[in-house]
């Protein structure tokens, strides 16, 4: 019953969008929770600094691609003295391996969380099978 | 492969060990950047009269984290918890961390209590902290003789 969600960690954008802003900015890699219900798959990426229209989410075929942009936080009239984070960007990639009913995918981002909910393609649900008793 | 001792051999017997210890050091590379970090990571601003703090609280809510001030020390305290979530779940991934924390900062100058303004804007905590109207530096006059 349970599915594997597989990752893969992406070092290195793949397309040449978030390769050109890579120059410019760190890219991180958000730390993510993933579980899953009896119908969908919850992924929790942790991602401050990122508001909702910084947020890009993409789904192909069953590589879902969440990216991120963190608005700057520079201060005006003021001097970083200490450091310890940097502006940057948010990117993530991971195969699902299961069909997602791609109509039905919710985003919310709160308190810099995003949080998707996938729910699962009718065909991928688990069916009971009942025995015909002869 | 140029620096092996086996040369002449055609082969070297020490390139499987010398993969696995690269192997390793990819593996561990990541894990004391991430391990020994204080959480939360903070940014310090510096004004004329004021300086902020910022800190990335990604999940946290303001009434789960106090402040405290005791002279140019502030103190962020608080706990990190995983939202109730369903029965029976079955768990991917788990790599965000839950439990308490706390950090102390040292100020650069002694701030007024009554005047520090603190808010969240998309995880990110900021609070913005004057200087001591006692404590900020005067300008003296030189009177000609």
């Amino acid at each position: 019953m349970s599915q594997e969600v597989r990752t893969v960690e992406q070092q290195t954008p793949s397309n040449r969008e978030s390769a050109q802003r890579m120059a410019l900015r760190p890219v991180f890699m958000p730390p993510a929770d993933i579980y899953e219900t009896k119908d969908s798959i919850v992924v929790l990426t942790e991602m401050p600094g990122v508001s909702s229209e910084g947020v890009d989410i993409s789904l192909e075929r069953r590589v879902l691609t969440i990216r991120g942009h963190s608005a700057s936080q520079d201060h005006s009239g003021y001097q970083r003295v200490y450091n310890e984070y940097t502006d940057g960007d948010y990117e993530r990639v991971f195969t699902l391996s299961e069909n997602i009913d791609r109509d039905r995918i919710e985003a919310t981002l709160k308190d810099g969380v995003l949080q998707l909910v996938l729910p699962k393609a009718e065909a991928a649900k688990a069916r009971k099978i009942e025995l015909k008793s002869s | 492969m140029a620096l092996s001792e086996f040369p002449r051999l055609g082969f070297d017997p020490f390139v499987e060990l010398r993969r696995m210890q690269s192997e390793m050091n990819r593996l561990f590379s990541g894990f004391s950047a991430t391990g020994t970090r204080d959480f939360p990571p903070i940014n310090i601003w510096l004004g004329e009269n004021s300086v902020v703090v910022t800190a990335e609280l990604p999940g946290v809510t303001g009434d789960d984290v106090n402040l405290s001030l005791e002279e140019d020390v502030l103190t962020l305290a608080g706990k990190r918890e995983p939202k109730a979530q369903e029965q029976n779940v079955s768990w991917q991934r788990r790599e965000r961390a839950y439990g308490s924390f706390s950090r102390a900062v040292q100020l650069p100058f002694r701030v007024d209590p009554d005047k520090v303004q603190a808010r969240f804007n998309n995880g990110v905590l900021e609070i913005e902290l004057q200087r001591l109207e006692a404590d900020r530096p005067k300008k003296i006059e030189i009177r000609a003789a």
